[in-house]
């Protein structure tokens, strides 16, 4: 199932070809119009996974919608060129062929599992629909009996239980199994699965590969997997098609493009992916801890009356408990987790946007777990934010400058001096000084992460959070944004306490890390020890799950290779 | 399910109160005597003294706020200046006339709103969705006596098609004649309510229309009338009842307004010959009513959620 | 690095509300020009009526449109082109004047109870109750325990439309409070009101100021039926309600007592909303579903 096992496709019969795309032209109806895939051309044979690759923009995701008829209209159309479906022309057929072609011949699992599912039908009769629609001879107990075999074989526990359920109780992972049991069960010669696994966790990612895997395996189905990340691509890819502004750079099979990229943005592309062996430990800069959390500890929501009133106890969820950890001056510290680990919640009682419920927060030797609004003005200076998302954290309405000097105008620097400061700081960052006079829109989400981070160096601070910084970026801006971190730190001497998801990042850009699970430290240590060798059930968990962990992108050779050039006999295989 | 009505209809209680301390302090803080006000200009001295004493206006304010409530809560309304008959009394005379006149012009209003901004929604961008969008912009802009006074030229005097005023009760004479006398004024008093439901339908469809649950349902292979009936409309369905609950307000300003030129002998008019006559009492009582009752409505929508949604349900 | 716009992903049917984007359509220019010259009648009714709007002459009761009286007269032989002149004074006083007085109120109570909690639960179960009473009675209660001027008629009508206000600023207050530039802010030592005003208050502008146009037309409409209804400013003072309420009685005789007053009052509300409309258009696609809940 890895890529080192990936067999092209069925090399006993010439494999038919399922999906043609040829010379695909799709623009917008907006005058002027705006041409988004340039002439796309690619095929699919039976069985195969081809592997749609690009970063944001690349038009990936409207092609598959291009293949799918399911353009939105008025905004796209296809001006030119040809999808062939088993030999069937897709963009000369009436809506009502492509109607009877969706489910049955052609099926799409989407990104957003938790709002693809209608909300207010239980999620067996969504199912059943498709039955429904497409299968009109069946009576309802055959449709009921087809729908409980599709969700045992996309492995959901319950099944009984599961078929009557609504879609809100189910898990992110469990509703994308759903969407899986949708798309499957007449049995498509080919599913497009655009990006499915992005919006789940590691370990649920992994899950739903596999799965896609297994049930492409036995009912023979081609599959069309839209994604970004090379990780995943590395695991599950027969081929890949890799592509850029609307255009196909190039395709070939998985381990050649791996091996031997033909285009240079092939290659910059793998060597941004981040290695997942922890880099060499960086010697100790200074001794001076300048944040430190010592059994810091958040409830939410403690027991309402009417709770009380029937004698419940309180249901506030603990979403962090007994967190300690000391940060030096100019180190980066790790935390590591899955959705809902309390990893946010404690990046948040750090910066004290919310008070914890228990334990303290040290800043400079200085408890500011339970300072009020007033109290803590003077310390708020020291540990600054960059966040996620960086088209919402700044505001639209100042220009850059004015969001540079907001906090040094707050501490009493003069207006003046504040400017020039912001502009030395852009350079810092690298951007040009007549940023200062313009609106984040101008910007794009890798510059304006660059700005974010200059109005948190502003303040001089000692301490910089980063709450998922890079997760929102394209890996080559990722990379570069990295790398500016890692500048700026080496320079100015700030601790950075660092929160991401992607373990590929944390081993690069952190010293020391801690792994969290629903609210607690399950691993804590240099980023060599815990990254390099786990000891905790969990970490290990993570690490294997973590996609395309065999492979050395960068260097273009899998990891084995690497490890046995190093130490002659030992293997990554666990 | 149980925890959320309770906690729906709970809120309910406050409201109610807010709404009473309102109506009471207006009466108090307004610059005239209290007494004065509730007695009419003809009143006597003595007549003055007995008001005064029953308002209590020599306690503190909190407890006239008690036993006003409280009187309240018994069903005591205060006596009308013009009539010198219970408020209570007086209203439940008119009462009939106003249901069947508002129930009727709910139903017509849903039943043709509805499919209206369903269609408009479907054909976005179409003629007919302009169409629609239109209608609905003139229905809010013109006042609803206008409109009233155009139906009766047009279909009362002109055409001689219906009868210019009046109304007649169904209890006491039958369908026939309640559909001619009420079909008018429904109309009148639908526009705006039509208006309102339409344009909400069309935008809350629209959102919903956007969502990814749509497109998979469009990559399921359904049809256009599937997608829009069976995946479209009940999701959209709570900004619907919610508007239909909010804009009932309108209705009771619509419903003084059409009893008034019709000359329906309802509720509404009863709101008329109180400020004509300045009868604060009356005014009074038909506020807290009317008040009542929407809250009431309200209430029942916020309840009808929980049958529409599950995750409501399940809370 | 190309900014942003020229990259913006394409992606996914949500994102990709790009309707066309609305040039200012005929409706919407004849609507400015009416109301233009509504606002121009208004401003220039003493010049441009013909007669004296309050001059009674007993012996010329309801004439039909003639060389003296362009659109006829009243039953107390007034010119009812010189009222309906007049009309739109009170009409356009009482619409802006309100829009304005509800926006000044709404919009600190609306920012407060967005920001701080314990305030929000009592504003908004006051607002609640507020909304719980039919505008019109509300408005007939003030007036009828006072006495109507055009102070108290602004008051009874303004009232009943500040929870309006300070609903919507109070939700788009709780929903900007959780962006991260605004967290940002507070990081950086801003004080309250900074953070309140400089990052908060801009983001209801925009809705606001398509609220206000709405308000501006119900407000319009209000006084016209609290003066239909009898419960408005008297008659010495011409009103587009108070007039039709006069032509009541002769409707069957003299339609034209209802149908030119009821004309500009149509046309006025109606002028009001197409530009409010084009204004949620432009400024804030997202209200849609609030500018429908009106």
């Amino acid at each position: 199932m890895t890529a080192m096992q990936a067999m092209p496709p069925s090399p006993t019969a010439p494999a038919e070809t399922v999906l043609e795309l040829r010379e695909l032209v799709v623009r917008t109806q907006s005058s002027p119009a705006k041409t988004i895939l340039k002439g796309i051309s690619f095929d699919i044979a039976a069985g195969e996974t081809l592997c749609l690759v690009g970063e944001s923009g690349s038009g990936k995701s409207v092609t598959s919608l291009a293949i799918m008829g399911l353009l939105p209209k008025g905004i796209l159309e296809v001006a030119r060129g040809e999808i062939h479906l088993e030999r069937q022309a897709l963009l000369s057929a009436t809506s009502r062929q492509l109607r009877d072609l969706r489910a049955q011949r052609v099926a799409m699992i989407f990104q957003e599992p938790m709002t693809a599912l209608n909300p207010l039908m239980r999620v067996g009769e969504q199912i059943e629909e498709v039955l429904v629609m497409h299968q009109r001879g069946l009576s309802s107990g055959q449709r009921r009996e087809r729908v409980l075999d599709m969700l045992d074989q996309v492995q959901l526990p319950d099944i009984e239980r599961v078929y009557e359920s609504w879609p809100h109780q189910l898990s992110g992972g469990q509703r994308q199994r759903i969407m899986i049991a949708m798309a499957l069960i007449l049995e498509p010669r080919l599913l497009i699965a655009d990006e499915p696994t992005t919006a789940l966790d590691v370990t649920t990612q992994q899950q739903i590969l596999k799965l896609i895997k297994a049930l492409q395996q036995r009912h023979g189905t081609s599959v069309l997997f839209i994604t970004h990340d090379m990780g995943v691509v590395a695991d599950i890819a027969d081929r890949v098609c890799v592509m850029r502004h609307g255009e196909v750079v190039e395709t070939q099979p998985i381990e050649a493009l791996l091996r031997h990229p033909r285009t240079d943005y092939t290659r910059q592309l793998l060597q941004a992916v981040p290695s997942l062996r922890p880099r060499p430990a960086r010697e100790v800069m200074s001794p001076e801890v300048v944040l430190e959390a010592i059994e810091l500890e958040m409830r939410y929501g403690g027991t309402s009356r009417w709770q009380r009133l029937r004698g419940q106890s309180g249901t506030g969820k603990l979403a962090a408990h007994d967190i300690s950890f000391a940060l030096r001056r100019g180190r980066t510290l790790g935390i590591v987790g899955e959705s809902g680990s309390g990893k946010s919640t404690v990046a948040r009682c750090v910066m004290r946007m919310i008070a914890p419920t228990g334990g303290g927060v040290r800043v400079l030797g200085k408890d500011i777990a339970s300072l009020g609004r007033a109290a803590l003005k003077p310390h708020r200076k020291r540990i600054q934010m960059i966040f996620q998302d960086p088209f919402r954290s700044l505001n639209p309405r100042l220009t850059v400058g004015a969001s540079l000097i907001e906090g040094p105008v707050n501490y009493g620097t003069p207006k003046a001096e504040a400017l020039t400061r912001a502009a030395e700081l852009l350079a810092l960052v690298g951007l040009p000084e007549d940023a200062l006079e313009r609106y984040p829109h101008q910007f794009s989400g890798g510059q304006r992460q660059r700005i974010a981070i200059a109005r948190a160096l502003a303040m001089e601070p000692d301490v910089l959070v980063a709450d998922e910084a890079v997760s929102a970026l394209d890996v080559s801006v990722q990379t570069q944004v990295l790398a500016l971190l890692a500048d700026i730190q080496q320079r100015l001497g700030v601790a950075v306490l660092f929160i991401t998801h992607d373990l590929r990042v944390a081993a690069q850009i952190c010293d020391e890390v801690m792994v969290m699970q629903q609210g607690e430290i399950v691993e804590y240590g240099p980023a060599g020890e815990v990254l390099g060798a786990p000891k905790h059930a969990y970490t290990q968990s993570l690490m294997l799950a973590a996609p395309g962990r065999h492979w050395d992108f960068a260097g273009f050779k899998p990891l084995d290779e690497v490890y046995r050039a190093e130490r002659p006999g030992v293997s990554l295989a666990r | 399910m149980f925890s959320y009505c309770l906690r729906r209809c709970l809120a309910a209680v406050p409201v109610m109160i807010v709404v009473a301390l309102f109506v009471f302090l207006l009466l108090r803080l307004s610059p005239g005597d209290p007494a004065a006000i509730i007695a009419g200009d003809m009143a006597t001295p003595a007549q003055l003294e007995r008001i005064r004493a029953s308002l209590g206006l020599d306690q503190p304010l909190y407890l006239q706020f008690f036993q006003w409530t409280g009187a309240l809560l018994r069903g005591d309304f205060g006596t009308s200046l013009m009539s010198n008959l219970p408020v209570t009394q007086l209203m439940a005379q008119r009462l009939e006339p106003t249901i069947s006149l508002a129930l009727f012009s709910i139903v017509l209003s849903v039943v043709i709103a509805v499919p209206m901004g369903v269609v408009a929604a479907w054909k976005h961008g179409s003629l007919i969705d302009k169409a629609v969008m239109s209608l609905s912009v003139l229905g809010f802009s013109v006042p609803v006596f206008v409109i009233g006074y155009l139906l009766i030229k047009l279909f009362a005097i002109d055409l001689g098609w219906l009868p210019v005023q009046g109304f007649s009760r169904l209890s006491e004479s039958g369908f026939l004649p309640f559909l001619q006398h009420a079909i008018l004024p429904a109309t009148m008093l639908s526009t705006i309510y039509i208006a309102l439901i339409a344009r909400m339908t069309r935008a809350s469809m629209l959102d919903v229309l956007g969502e990814d649950f749509i497109r998979t349902a469009h990559a399921k292979g359904a049809s256009e009338k599937r997608v829009l009936f069976k995946h479209a409309l009940r999701n959209a369905g709570v900004p619907i009842l919610e508007v239909i609950g909010t804009g009932f307000a309108l209705m009771i300003t619509g419903v003084v307004v059409t009893e008034s030129v019709f000359n329906i002998p309802g509720l509404g008019r009863l709101t008329v010959d109180a400020i004509l006559s300045r009868d604060y009492p009356v005014i009074q009582g038909l506020i807290l009513v009317t008040s009542g009752v929407y809250v009431l409505i309200n209430l029942a929508i916020d309840l009808s959620y929980a049958l529409l949604d599950p995750r409501i349900r399940y809370q | 690095m190309s900014p942003i716009s020229s990259s913006a992903p394409l992606i996914g049917a949500r994102r990709l509300r790009l309707w066309p984007a609305h040039r200012p359509g005929w409706a919407i220019i004849v609507a400015g020009v009416c109301l233009a010259l509504i606002a121009m009648a208004a401003v220039l009714a003493p010049w441009l009526a013909p007669h004296d709007p309050l001059q009674m002459s007993p012996a010329s009761r309801l004439q039909p449109a003639n060389d003296t009286y362009w659109l006829g007269s009243d039953a107390y032989g007034r010119d009812l082109l010189s009222r309906v002149l007049y009309g739109a004074r009170v009409s356009l006083t009482v619409g802006i004047g309100s829009a304005l007085i509800a926006v000044v109120i709404g919009l600190p109570l609306g920012i407060l109870a967005g920001f701080f909690r314990g305030l929000d639960a009592v504003v908004m179960r006051v607002m609640d109750g507020l909304m719980a009473i039919p505008n019109v009675l509300l408005a007939i209660a003030i007036v009828s325990l006072t006495s109507a001027n055009l102070w108290t008629v602004m008051a009874a009508i303004t009232i009943p439309e500040i929870p309006r206000v300070v609903r919507l600023v109070r939700s788009v207050v709780l929903s900007a409070r959780e962006e991260p530039y605004v967290e940002a802010a507070i990081s950086l030592g801003s004080s309250l009101s900074t953070v309140m005003w400089r990052h908060l208050m801009p983001n209801t502008l925009a809705p606001l100021i398509v609220m206000a146009t709405y308000i501006c037309a119900s407000a319009i409409l209000t006084e016209a039926i609290l003066s239909f209804l009898g419960a408005g400013l008297g008659t010495e003072t011409p009103t587009w309600g108070n007039i039709m309420s006069e032509g009541r009685t002769y409707f069957l005789i003299k339609p034209s007592l209802i149908f030119w007053p009821g004309l500009m009052l149509s046309l006025c509300i109606l002028s009001i909303n197409l530009l409010g409309d084009a204004a949620r258009d432009r400024l804030d696609p997202r209200l849609n579903k609030r500018g429908g809940e009106r």
